[in-house]
């Protein structure tokens, strides 16, 4: 992906941008709100300016596999330009590349006021870290979740999906495979079969976007272990 | 596009990151568990056709201490075989490197779920009696629980009752073995946690888990355990843990919960709990049968060692014990006195 966005087609660097910030711009957002304590609409301008100079400054095209994470990478970029605000401000004014990804903001914002984030809870820069390794690994999971919807409605195996969003997405205390079965009218080892399928199908999304927005193939694998644990691959 | 809540997220990574069976006598079923440090899966074994439970680690372990104390805890459950106590089967290693075991797959309830539908009080009692049995014979092996709660005793379908989870167990000393010559210096070594899985435990007090580390459940915990006391915890810490869990049985409400100001007291209940919940390890029962055996006495109608009755106590308990004969007898009597007052007139 990197070298998509690095390279000079101009739609496959388009395409490369919009995977990249759909997976970013949330856990970006937060965490302006967050470690910077910025109000919501300064923070979505910052958010915005954030990725407006990631394009004008070409940061994605300086940023080098073998030092570091893309995440940390984008992090520090984040850190630097906050600190800078009137400078991004500034620069978000002149305007810049048109992003096509829709930064839902309110819906963001809303997520933030359902976890109740205390700020003092989390002082140190190590749990800001981890704060942002968190809800980006959210973000992954959100739009694998959303991708597995599609495909299970493009293999009219909407009941699949359900029995997935009940067990794993909603997983209420009392559910249970016995359970689900009597309530879709199937066995429980299709149940079983059908959760396995999901997950399997879940695991393999999640880490194709995972293999999209890592700098190299290192990178990726570093990355699956974080998000999958040792046995990713 | 959904939100996915922390725990949704938990679980996603969990349910799609299944371990690799592949090299095994294993097929993967479904994820049943998640304990301290290993997550518990059904598996069919292939060559039995049977179902087990598998556990295997779910953390990174660079240094292999996880492997280490997943595998002494296999060698602690293969040393306790008693019907109380989940059997292990097998132990082996994955393909990606991470240990596991296999034990008998037990399809039933957690006693907290289970009490729920055990209404009459001397039936949790009897169960209670049976996990003291279990406990017992772990303590007798020189193995120490350390995390006895309701989450880890399993009723099962056909009404057996079994200790789950001895993660945090710890060997004492050799167990009682009388066709061994005492003192015999090569019947008492053991083999390096990892190297050997066959071995006698060790006369030294060996852990599971670190020492000096503060391991257990709030609650359920003794005082020293939760200080992180760990090379003097002996029996009296799990007879801690029974205490408090004989109070969940009577009361069916977890520790740490007010008593409701309608229920009935019951001095010797009260006493027993309260002796196996003493502060101090000295006040506490001297053993699991010892409190056993208080708790067969009270079911029995019997005095309790752990409370001194006035005499009012034991005529009440006289009546209780045989209130049927009493109750026949005073009926007699009155239809005697009722007899002669009619002839006397």
């Amino acid at each position: 992906m990197i070298d998509a966005v690095r390279g000079n087609d101009p739609g496959e660097r388009s395409r490369a941008l919009e995977t990249l910030f759909a997976a970013y711009w949330k856990p970006t957002y937060k965490y302006v709100r967050l470690k910077w304590n910025r109000p919501a609409e300064d923070a979505q301008d910052l958010t915005q300016g954030f990725f407006a100079e990631l394009l004008e400054r070409d940061l994605l095209g300086k940023y080098q596999p073998a030092k570091s994470r893309l995440r940390t990478y984008l992090r520090v970029c984040l850190d630097s330009f906050v600190m800078n605000e009137d400078k991004a401000r500034r620069r978000q004014k002149r305007g810049g590349q048109v992003l096509h990804v829709a930064l839902d903001f309110a819906a963001a914002e809303g997520e933030l006021d359902g976890m109740a984030i205390d700020a003092a809870q989390i002082p140190s820069p190590e749990s800001l870290e981890e704060f942002f390794e968190k809800e980006w690994v959210r973000t992954l999971f959100m739009l694998a979740v959303e991708d597995l919807r599609k495909r299970c409605e493009a293999r009219d195996r909407e009941t699949t999906f359900r029995l997935f969003e009940e067990y794993d997405l909603d997983g209420e205390p009392d559910v249970s495979y016995e359970k689900l079965a009597q309530q879709y009218g199937m066995s429980a080892t299709e149940v079983t079969n059908a959760l396995a399928w999901a997950r399997r199908e879940f695991r393999s999304i999640a880490l194709g976007r995972l293999r999209e927005i890592c700098g190299s193939d290192e990178e990726f694998q570093r990355e699956a272990r974080a998000v999958f644990g040792r046995n990713a691959r | 596009m959904k939100f996915l809540s922390d725990k949704a997220v938990e679980r996603l990574r969990e349910g799609a990151n299944p371990p690799d069976l592949a090299g095994t006598r294993y097929a993967l079923l479904e994820r049943v568990a998640q304990g301290g440090m290993g997550v518990v899966y059904a598996a069919q074994d292939e060559k039995l056709g049977r179902r087990v439970a598998l556990k295997v680690l779910d953390t990174p372990d660079q240094k292999g201490e996880l492997a280490r104390r997943l595998l002494r805890e296999a060698q602690v459950l293969a040393q306790l075989e008693h019907p109380g106590i989940v059997p292990v089967h097998d132990v082996g290693t994955l393909e990606d490197g991470r240990v596991f075991y296999t034990m008998k797959f037990v399809e039933g309830q957690r006693l907290d779920k289970h009490i729920e539908a055990v209404a009459s009080l001397p039936d949790r009692l009897r169960l209670f009696l049976r996990i003291c049995d279990a406990v017992a014979f772990a303590h007798a092996r020189g193995v120490l629980h350390r995390d006895l709660k309701p989450a880890n005793i399993m009723a099962g379908s056909f009404g057996e009752i079994l200790v789950l989870d001895w993660g945090l167990a710890k060997i004492l000393h050799a167990p009682r073995n009388e066709n061994r010559v005492d003192g015999d210096p090569e019947t008492r070594r053991i083999e390096e946690p990892g190297v050997a899985l066959a071995g006698p435990p060790s006369t030294e007090a060996l852990s599971v888990t670190g020492h000096g580390a503060v391991m257990g459940t709030p609650g359920y915990m003794s005082p020293e355990q939760a200080r992180g006391d760990v090379e003097s915890l002996d029996e009296g810490t799990d007879i801690f843990s029974l205490g408090a869990l004989l109070r969940f049985l009577w009361t069916q409400q977890p520790p740490g919960t007010p008593p409701q100001p309608l229920t009935r007291t019951d001095k010797s209940l009260e006493a027993m709990c309260a002796k196996a919940t003493a502060v101090n390890p000295d006040d506490r029962y001297s053993s699991v049968r010892a409190v056993a055996a208080d708790v067969s006495r009270y079911l029995d109608g019997l005095p309790v060692s752990a409370r001194s009755e006035t005499v009012l106590d034991q005529a009440g308990r006289f009546y209780r014990r045989h209130s049927v004969a009493i109750l026949l007898i005073a009926a007699y009597l009155l239809m005697r006195v009722g007899l002669l007052l009619v002839t006397h007139r």
